[in-house]
């Protein structure tokens, strides 16, 4: 092999690899700022379509009774809400997070369900659990970093501040009572009375995940609530929680 | 390879220099909006719920 051909393949190799390196700069761009600019579109199409929504009367309410089994298997309780009817992926809720600037004049908007397509819209409920304001536990997930990183700053939310969720017809507002930080399989933070499988909830809670620490996925953070107030929206104006701050 | 991509490109220097960041342009383009968007999901880099696989 003559000198020429070892500098060919040297130089070659060498620009490979910095293309390589280009090429995963990019994705880190990608991951940090392009995909805020996807999310930020999809906030703003779900607004639109959870306005449209909540403009026209509420469809039927389904059937009474046991129809959907709850994420436990275990059997439903008598008194078990009727589920909810939002369809996967769509706009279900609205969140606020006052003390993380997310107040009255920018909430986040949620969608049903936490496929990965529909976390990439905004945060998501998770379809098993309770519906805003129900018995049991209401659960969200969202991004702590990209696609909008709707809970970025969950760890800023101390005991006693409030997330304000807006339903088509009340505002419910949860106190953070705690947070956790647990590994990606603890379902158990999931169920209806948090790490008691098939107990009987009585309580009206809000649990929050994302992932754990920032721009990893290590492990899973996790903000309890519990519901402290329900103002229903026909009584007009907004929520003392959404107004105070 | 780049060498051969510039021996390629037309005209004097400064045209291969404004096609050469023209080039590199669309490819980044297409990795952001096509590429990226395409494999992201099959990294493990975003989960953010509970479940049972983790």
């Amino acid at each position: 092999m003559n000198g020429d051909s070892v500098r060919t393949i040297v130089r070659g190799l060498g620009q490979a690899l910095m293309t390589v390196g280009v090429v995963l700069l990019l994705f880190v761009f990608y991951t940090l700022y392009v995909t805020n600019l996807f999310a930020a579109q999809d906030q703003n199409q779900l607004a639109d379509d959870l306005s449209t929504r909540w403009s026209v009367p509420a469809t039927a309410p389904p059937p009474p009774g046991p129809s959907t089994p709850p994420v436990t298997a275990e059997p439903a309780p008598a008194e078990a809400p009727a589920p909810v009817v939002t369809e996967l992926g769509a706009a279900f809720a609205r969140l606020y997070l006052p003390s993380l600037g997310r107040g009255k004049d920018d909430p986040m908007v949620a969608v049903q369900g936490v496929s990965t397509a529909d976390l990439q819209k905004g945060p998501g409920h998770l379809p098993d659990t309770a519906a805003p304001g129900d018995i049991g536990n209401t659960v969200f997930s969202g991004h702590r970093t990209t696609y909008g990183a709707p809970f970025a700053d969950l760890d800023k939310l101390a005991d006693g501040q409030v997330v304000v969720v807006e339903t088509r017809t009340d505002f419910f507002t949860y106190t953070v009572t705690g947070s956790q930080i647990v590994a990606p399989t603890a379902i158990q933070v999931a169920y209806p009375v948090p790490g008691e499988l098939g107990a009987t909830p009585t309580q009206r809670l809000l649990t929050l995940t994302t992932c754990n620490p920032k721009y990893s996925a290590k492990q899973r953070l996790i903000i309890r609530g519990e519901l402290t107030d329900t103002y229903p929206k026909a009584s007009g104006g907004l929520p003392a929680a959404l107004t105070q701050v | 390879m780049y060498t051969w991509f510039w021996r390629t490109l037309p005209g004097p220097t400064s045209m291969k220099a404004v096609l050469s960041l023209l080039t590199f342009l669309v490819v980044a383009a297409l990795l952001l909006f096509v590429v990226f968007p395409a494999i992201e999901p099959l990294l493990p880099f975003n989960e953010v719920t509970v479940d049972e696989t983790g």
